[in-house]
């Protein structure tokens, strides 16, 4: 089995990565953004018997800090 | 007093950091991160900064989950002192000892330069050395260093004096000022400026020597 993981800031928690990209897209002449959020794609490949509550477990000890970042996994 | 100072791979100011402590007096010793257990009579384990497994995934995520770091929770959570500066502040925030996080630099910069802290509060045996809003110079030196907890727990850090030291003025985003932090029991302190590092003349300041002197008082008398 295998998961994505995608960690991304909460809403209300600053970005600056995200500024510094949205602020590029306006120099470069892309008007049309109104904000970027930039986050990261974790994929872990998984053993027979691994669980999506394991990659919940996963995900709040370690790929994810949920003071500031919220997760979404997509088991395919 | 004896001090235990933890060396992560990646860890730079870990020798800086056990010679501020024996320069105030403590005997030190080093532990490494495989490591699971802390030495005997231990009084105060320092997480010094650095940048700990590369500050892969988050800085201070993959140190926060070593062998040594379940020791220090659970050093810290028998009411033991800990000191986290710089990584080691994230490190704390990682492991669930210190509330809150620390985010990339508002500017996106590295900055690397003495500033101005204020003393926020003399109430912890880190900081009864100096006097209540006084501006001492100490070095950061960090990318990931702005302070970030919701309006709740930063209230609740005012309300029960517990931010430690502030910025006089704000090099990083941090939400209200904050540099460094104090738990509920005032026994764990996390920082982002680097007092080991104005610690001896020098260093071009000694501002941060009191810190440690005054660590080295309470925990001798104790």
């Amino acid at each position: 089995m295998k998961a994505r993981v995608h960690v991304m800031l909460k809403n209300g928690v600053l970005d600056p990565q995200g500024e510094a990209v949205r602020h590029a897209l306006g120099a470069m002449g892309f008007d049309g953004v109104n904000g970027v959020r930039q986050g990261k794609v974790i994929d872990l490949d998984l053993a027979e018997g691994t669980t999506e509550a394991d990659v919940t477990a996963m995900c709040e000890k370690l790929l994810a800090n949920t003071v500031i970042e919220s997760y979404t996994v997509e088991l395919g | 007093m004896h001090a235990a100072v933890v060396v992560f791979p990646g860890s730079n100011c870990d020798r800086d950091l056990a010679v501020a402590f024996e320069a105030a007096g403590a005997k030190v010793s080093m532990v490494w991160h495989k490591d699971s257990e802390l030495p005997e009579g231990v009084d105060i384990v320092g997480v010094p900064g650095g940048f700990s497994y590369g500050d892969y995934l988050r800085c201070g995520a993959i140190a926060a989950n070593s062998p040594i770091c379940r020791s220090v929770a659970a050093h810290a959570n028998r009411g033991g002192y800990v000191l986290g500066i710089c990584n080691g502040f994230q490190v704390l925030t990682e492991t669930g000892l210190l509330p809150g996080a620390l985010l990339r630099n508002a500017g996106l910069k590295y900055i690397c330069k003495t500033v101005g802290l204020t003393v926020e509060t003399t109430a912890s045996d880190y900081t009864s050395g100096y006097t209540a809003g006084e501006v001492i110079d100490i070095p950061i030196a960090h990318h990931d260093g702005n302070y970030f907890a919701d309006a709740d727990t930063i209230a609740q850090l005012r309300g029960e004096d517990r931010v430690a030291f502030s910025y006089a003025e704000n090099p990083n985003g941090a939400q209200d000022d904050i540099a460094g932090i104090l738990s509920e029991n005032r026994r764990v302190l996390g920082m982002m400026p680097h007092p080991e590092r104005a610690a001896d003349p020098v260093h071009g300041g000694t501002a941060g020597a009191a810190l440690f002197r005054a660590l080295t008082g309470a925990l001798e008398t104790a």
